[in-house]
């Protein structure tokens, strides 16, 4: 409470234009706290998203990472502290202006019955139309390189309904590119998708943030894929941030006894070095010694 | 204009996006789809068609060529009554009716996102119903709303009864937003809820009064005249550019809400001001015909089935909105020798097995 409160009089009262580290980070999350009716489920978060990077949110489920993430998409409005985009408070700016500098790929997204792919990615125009300027070049030029990017330009006459879990994954992702926003939100994009598929995703995003230079945020499940795309980790912890920074700095044993209650080894990943999470097993007392025990109970 | 607009010169020979071919005329464009436009053509044929038939055939037939001479002021008399005073209004009744009932069926189904919703059965022109009989009950009991006043009256209190049971059936499945499955639930409940008010309204009427009331309720265009024509016409003036201009948002507002917010719509406004259309025009239409069953229900469906898109077509409802009935009173005017049905009938004995139809095939992708 404390912690929002000193959030809130830090932005709102001295001029937001003027914050002394405006310059530092376009979207900024400033003692916002959130909740679904009487469940608070982020509590006076402060968050600075790396400009030109690639942020992961990670944590055990309930932590609030995907609650964060709507707020920061402007889809829920913090019950106090504010999201501040450019400096602005993203929840008094106008929809439209929002869409035009922010995308974001919800968690399961739900297509009409029957849309073919180029019109799905066309709606990531829909932010930069008007009633009668409905397919610029520009349009035309946005989603058709959405499509090359996501190597899906010969998907673009199916209908969305019949595409595979990774195809649709990257159907969703080329329309929330052709929006042509700086920053984009992607909460947990590896959802449904194999191994493989989840790899292909990832290598997407990495590359188009190589590309184009493009901020994004995103909420990831697994820590070693989070380890391994992401510049930087926001761990949370019951809607708090337990620990934030580079991932060798992040994903370290004793955060993640302390924030997932999980017993595991970290070792440098081999083919990228980043740090890799061995578990050694679910939930124990610390005393007692994992690995050679056969219970190994879900860890979340 | 914007930062993130700009795009590298090489980029310019990007090939074209497959299946969305543009239509550009100066800061306009737009999508050029064949199939919709060819269903737009045939639709407009098909109408063209059942019109001039409306206005060629019956007790006194007149030879098309016949029909185009008087209506460019070449009848003689006999031709010019028939034509101008007993066909043409009704003809147009029933084109701007059905064209009203299409596009409000249309837009409801859009923004629900479900074929179901259509304003006969969110329970809109049953209230528009309701609030009718009620007028014509007291009406006759009051002993004498009738001509001008009978003709401004029911529409109007058509209009307000529609739009009345509209905003209660939203405010009931209010919550945290309108969820699509309880609008639909609580619109049938209401749909019987005004289907029995007006019941006892016609109980509780004199037997004449109810019995107008009734042939109002099938659904009529029996003797329709120009006082009938204008305020149909007159919403569909206003309400029709508007809608084309909301149809862009229609197009973002079949996502679920979370994308949509994504893509810079107003969720709640956009819906709220699109349905709200919606039961002006039903409201509108109900007031000049009588609840003309199935006609917003079925031709969306059956738009979107022809034009092959995801959501139900605008213009394309509406031309075939028109055609349905049109052509339906054309059948229940003259297929039935002496006895003249009201154009609901036909409607009903059109619409009822697709309803059938529909909601067998939707029980089937449930389940499956």
């Amino acid at each position: 409470m404390t912690a929002s409160q000193v959030g809130v009089t830090a932005v709102s009262e001295g001029g937001v234009a003027q914050d002394p580290d405006a310059e530092s980070s376009r979207l900024r999350a400033r003692g916002v706290s959130l909740a679904y009716g009487e469940r608070v489920v982020v509590d006076g978060l402060d968050l600075d998203v790396l400009d030109g990077g690639i942020t992961g949110v990670i944590g055990p489920n309930g932590c609030g990472k995907s609650t964060l993430l709507r707020a920061l998409g402007r889809l829920l409005q913090p019950r106090s502290g504010s999201v501040l985009l450019d400096g602005k408070r993203i929840h008094r700016m106008s929809t439209k202006e929002v869409a035009r500098s922010l995308g974001m790929l919800p968690q399961s997204p739900v297509a009409p019955e029957g849309l073919c792919v180029a019109d799905l990615v066309a709606r990531g125009r829909h932010p930069h139309q008007t009633w009668y300027r409905q397919w610029s070049s520009d349009d035309e030029r946005a989603v058709a390189e959405a499509l090359e990017l996501t190597g899906i330009g010969d998907l673009a006459e199916r209908s969305v309904d019949e595409l595979s879990g990774g195809q649709r994954q990257r159907a969703w992702l080329s329309m929330a590119l052709a929006q042509r926003t700086d920053l984009l939100l992607l909460d947990e994009p590896t959802t449904y998708l194999d191994l493989s598929h989840q790899v292909d995703v990832l290598e997407l995003i990495g590359r188009l943030h190589a590309e184009s230079g493009r901020t994004v945020v995103m909420v990831l499940h697994d820590l070693n894929f989070a380890a391994r795309y992401a510049d930087r980790l926001v761990a949370m912890s019951a809607g708090r941030v337990a620990a934030e920074g580079p991932p060798h700095e992040v994903i370290t044993e004793s955060l993640l006894a302390e924030v997932f209650d999980l017993r595991a080894r970290v070792i440098p990943d081999p083919v990228t070095g980043t740090p890799m999470v061995v578990p050694l097993g679910g939930r124990r007392p610390r005393g007692s010694d994992g690995p050679s025990e056969e219970d190994t109970g879900p860890n979340e | 204009m914007k930062a993130t607009e700009q795009t590298p010169p090489a980029r310019s020979a990007t090939p074209p996006v497959p299946g969305r071919s543009p239509l550009r005329i100066g800061p306009v464009s737009t999508v050029l789809r064949p199939r919709p436009l060819l269903a737009l053509f045939g639709g407009m044929l098909a109408l063209l068609v059942v019109f001039s038939c409306d206005l060629a055939l019956g007790d006194y037939p007149i030879t098309p060529l016949g029909v185009l001479r008087t209506l460019f002021g070449g009848g003689d008399a006999g031709e010019n009554l028939v034509v101008f005073e007993l066909r043409l209004p009704r003809a147009l009744t029933g084109l701007l009716v059905g064209a009203a009932l299409g596009l409000a069926g249309a837009i409801t189904q859009a923004v629900v996102r479900n074929p179901l919703a259509s304003p006969d059965l969110l329970g809109i022109t049953a209230g528009a119903g309701a609030a009718a009989t009620a007028v014509i009950v007291a009406g006759g009991a009051l002993g004498g709303v009738s001509g001008f006043v009978a003709a401004l009256g029911v529409p109007v209190v058509a209009l307000f009864g529609g739009v009345g049971t509209g905003l209660l059936v939203a405010l009931l499945a209010y919550r945290n937003g309108v969820d699509s499955f309880r609008l639909v639930l609580v619109g049938i409940g209401m749909n019987t809820l005004m289907v029995n008010a007006t019941l006892w309204l016609l109980t509780a009427g004199e037997v004449q009064d109810a019995g107008r009331a009734m042939v109002w309720l099938t659904g009529s265009l029996n003797a329709r005249g120009w006082e009938n024509v204008v305020p149909v016409a007159l919403a569909l003036v206003v309400l029709v550019p508007l809608a084309l201009v909301g149809a862009h948002v229609l197009g973002a507002l079949q996502f679920d809400d979370d994308t949509m917010r994504e893509l810079g719509v107003r969720v709640t406004a956009a819906r709220a001001a699109m349905l709200l259309g919606a039961t002006v025009l039903a409201s509108l239409a109900t007031s000049a015909a009588g609840p003309i069953a199935f006609v917003a229900l079925a031709v969306p469906q059956i738009a979107l089935r022809l034009a092959a898109t995801s959501r139900p077509p605008l213009v394309i409802s509406m031309v075939l909105g028109a055609t349905l009935v049109v052509g339906s009173d054309l059948i229940a005017r003259t297929m039935f020798g002496s006895l003249e049905l009201p154009v609901g009938v036909v409607t009903a004995a059109l619409g009822a097995p697709y309803l059938i139809y529909l909601l067998v095939r939707r029980y089937r992708e449930v389940r499956t």
